[in-house]
């Protein structure tokens, strides 16, 4: 049986695929795109933030700069990340199943990811766009001489790509799991993946028309959120934020479903409450609904409703404090192996407690007040985001891919990276919590003298940042053509994935597979 | 393409009717800002916002919910006697799709009337000076809720039609789901029309 790969070579055989494998590749192939882009726009900007005063671009282009990069980094890259690349990929091998539910959706879903992509472009390069990635009334409506609209019908369009990779997910879990795959044999991976969906197919859809209420408040001069006509500003943030916080746990759960994946092989021990692992997946998309006024707490708002956002914000912590606990207790008294992607896992684990350590500081009506619109705003979200969900999704990458490609990837040069993104992250973010917490305010391209040394140690981070994540770039592409091949399963790992050859046959399995036990079978000897 | 990830039929039949409640349970939060919009402008000027409901036709907006539901009561007729009437069936397929279209002619006919009044809000305005700001708001949220409104409807209408052309090899999942995204688009006006009519007492 011929591979998933060799499945025909023609570009039309990939641009038409239905195969659940190949159309993960190409959003691999499309994200990562993205990300240089989102990368370019930030190298330029910690280049800008080397020196106190703004020498290097206009304080438009900077705008520009920050909202290219926020735009870019979480629509096109952070929300299909791990979903669309490693989770078509996986949850329909994890689950024993031969495809999505529905192939020719899940490729029109990349289709119209990349039709979003090439409009949201499109108003880059006509002029760019100054709002920031949050499109604030009344300024993206009333003020900004930008290209608003074209760019917020860009995300609009990108949302429907979301919407339908959900609805593929939701209904592939609940209809093509193998015979024996109950709900509680489910890799976690899968959990993850699945509480993400519902995510995306309710809270997108919030932010589609909010965004085609801005464009349509731009173009008539008129609509709800025109304080001039008494609508109002904060109904723009609160609508919003109702999808832009559930977003920030689009992107975390699938990269907490990739440590719960990781972890456990490289510690050859299961993972640790497993139920509880689930329960709090379900408790962290569902929660994570009821605290985006956290976000608002300086806003206006009512201060009752403030304070009902700052409790639930923080119970949203207890969730995610079992899940690290768990992780926490499955490395104990394990036999671990500091393999590459065990390096991102545990960079994951360490990173994502300190984003959420710090969270809980914003979370704090009082600290809040302070902190609020500062550096220390900028590390936290990227200590989830970046520090979190990219080095899982790299990690991710690392793992499984012996199985995309089958090939191994070199080692060596494999935990070189990961150990350089973990320092040049730290590097780049940790100096920005100290500067937010002295005052030193985001979004600005220039800045007092008395910051600077921390600017100059976050951007030498940025530097490092920046190399280390070009060298898996280039070692994956060199492994491709002169790696080693693959064996079926070479990190001895449980999980029905590992049962087909490497690269997997275009449907994945030649029998339906039978499940019988639990996930994660994991004992300390390694077989040999 | 050989294989696909089903098993048999009853397997991908299931799979498409999820499928669908999903999509519109996602369709029901994309409704949703505009509710919101709506709830925030009733709370804020509610004498306002019944002036303004008043201004809206009344007759023509009875007239047309009658009509939505009728098209509904024919939708789920013709799903029943899809197997024992065929001929039957198709007929009341294309009675629903003609419901739909007449609906969306006497909208047009309302939009215009609106146009000609001056209650389009981003042209040439005119209110009682008292509800001016309120009636603004409101007409505003009538036109973007009833236009996505009648936006869903013509995609019902082309799909109860594509199904009508070919009711006799369309199998029974295809015409529950047609059934259920009519009954959905018809669900969402049974809504607006209280919101958007009937609030303020005449």
């Amino acid at each position: 049986m011929s591979s998933y790969l060799g499945d025909g070579y023609t570009l039309k055989s990939w641009l038409t695929t239905r195969d659940h494998k190949r159309i993960a590749l190409l959003y691999m192939i499309s994200i990562t795109a993205f990300f240089a882009i989102g990368g370019g726009a930030a190298t330029i900007m910690r280049l800008e933030l080397a020196t106190p005063a703004g020498d290097l671009v206009q304080p438009h282009t900077y705008n520009e700069l920050f909202t290219v990069h926020g735009v870019i980094m979480v629509w096109f890259f952070l929300i299909p990340s791990i979903p669309s690349v490693l989770g078509n990929f996986l949850v329909p091998l994890m689950i024993g199943a031969r495809d999505m539910a529905f192939p020719r959706l899940n490729l029109a879903s990349w289709y119209i990811l990349l039709a979003g992509g090439a409009l949201t472009l499109y108003g880059i390069l006509m002029g760019g766009v100054d709002t920031g990635w949050t499109f604030y009334t009344p300024f993206s409506t009333m003020f900004s001489n930008s290209y608003v609209v074209i760019v917020v019908i860009g995300v609009f369009v990108a949302g429907f790509s979301s919407i339908f990779t959900g609805i593929n997910f939701i209904v592939t879990v609940h209809t093509l799991r193998a015979p024996g795959m109950t709900w509680f044999r489910l890799p976690l991976f899968v959990w993850a993946n699945y509480a993400t969906s519902i995510i995306l197919v309710l809270a997108t859809p919030v932010l589609a028309m909010t965004l085609i209420l801005i464009a349509l408040e731009r173009i008539f001069q008129i609509g709800i959120f025109d304080p001039a006509l008494g609508g109002d500003p904060l109904l723009f943030q609160h609508l919003f934020w109702f999808y832009s916080h559930p977003a920030v746990y689009i992107m975390v759960l699938p990269a907490m479903g990739v440590a719960s994946e990781i972890i456990p092989c490289f510690a050859r021990r299961p993972v640790f409450g497993y139920r509880f692992m689930t329960y709090a997946i379900l408790a962290i998309s569902s929660i994570g609904f009821l605290v985006w006024g956290h976000h608002m707490f300086v806003s206006g708002q009512s201060m009752y409703a403030s304070v009902v956002f700052s409790l639930l914000s923080f119970l949203v912590a207890i969730p995610s404090a079992i899940k690290v606990f768990n992780w926490l207790a499955t490395l104990y008294q394990g036999s671990i192996e500091l393999s590459a992607p065990m390096i991102y896992a545990l960079g994951f684990v360490g990173l994502f407690t300190i984003g959420g350590l710090t969270g809980l500081f914003l979370a704090a009506l009082a600290l809040d007040v302070h902190l609020t619109d500062t550096y220390f705003v900028v590390a936290h979200f990227h200590y989830i985001m970046v520090g979190g969900s990219v080095a899982a999704y790299l990690g991710g990458l690392h793992f499984w891919w012996p199985k995309i490609s089958g090939r191994l990837y070199p080692e060596m040069w494999g935990r070189v990276a990961a150990i350089l993104i973990f320092v040049g992250f730290n590097l780049t973010f940790f100096p920005q919590y100290l500067l937010g917490y002295e005052g030193m305010p985001r979004r600005y391209h220039s800045y007092a003298p008395e910051y600077q040394l921390l600017n100059v140690l976050s951007s030498a981070g940025a530097s490092i940042l920046a190399i280390a994540y070009v060298l898996p770039f280039g070692y994956m592409l060199w492994s491709i053509f002169y790696g080693q091949r693959a064996p079926a399963n070479p990190w001895q790992a449980t999980g029905l994935e590992w049962t087909t050859p490497s690269p997997p046959p275009t449907h994945n399995f030649a029998q339906t597979p039978q499940v019988t036990q639990a996930p994660y079978a994991y004992t300390r000897e390694m077989p040999s | 393409m050989t294989a696909t990830a089903f098993d048999d039929a009853a397997q991908r039949e299931h799979a498409a009717v999820l499928g669908l409640w999903i999509f519109l349970i996602s369709e029901l939060m994309f409704f949703g800002p505009l509710f919101l919009g709506y709830v925030y402008g009733r709370v804020q000027w509610s004498a306002g916002f019944a002036a303004a409901s008043r201004a809206t036709d009344i007759e023509l907006g009875s007239i047309n919910t009658a009509i939505l539901l009728t098209s509904s009561f024919t939708m789920a007729a013709a799903i029943a006697l899809r197997e024992l009437a065929p001929r039957m069936a198709r007929a009341l397929l294309l009675a629903t799709a003609t419901c739909g279209a007449v609906f969306l002619a006497i909208k047009g006919i309302e939009y215009h009337d609106d146009w000609r009044r001056h209650l389009f809000p981003a042209h040439a305005f005119y209110f009682d000076a008292a509800h001016a700001q309120a009636a603004q708001y409101f007409f505003w949220i009538y036109f973007a809720v009833t236009a996505l409104h009648a936006l869903h409807l013509l995609i019902g209408i082309g799909v109860v039609s594509a199904l009508a052309t070919r009711a006799q090899q369309a199998n029974a999942p295809r015409w529950e789901l047609t059934g259920l995204y009519w009954h959905f688009v018809d669900c969402v006006w049974i809504f607006l029309y209280p919101m958007l009519y009937l609030v303020g007492t005449r």
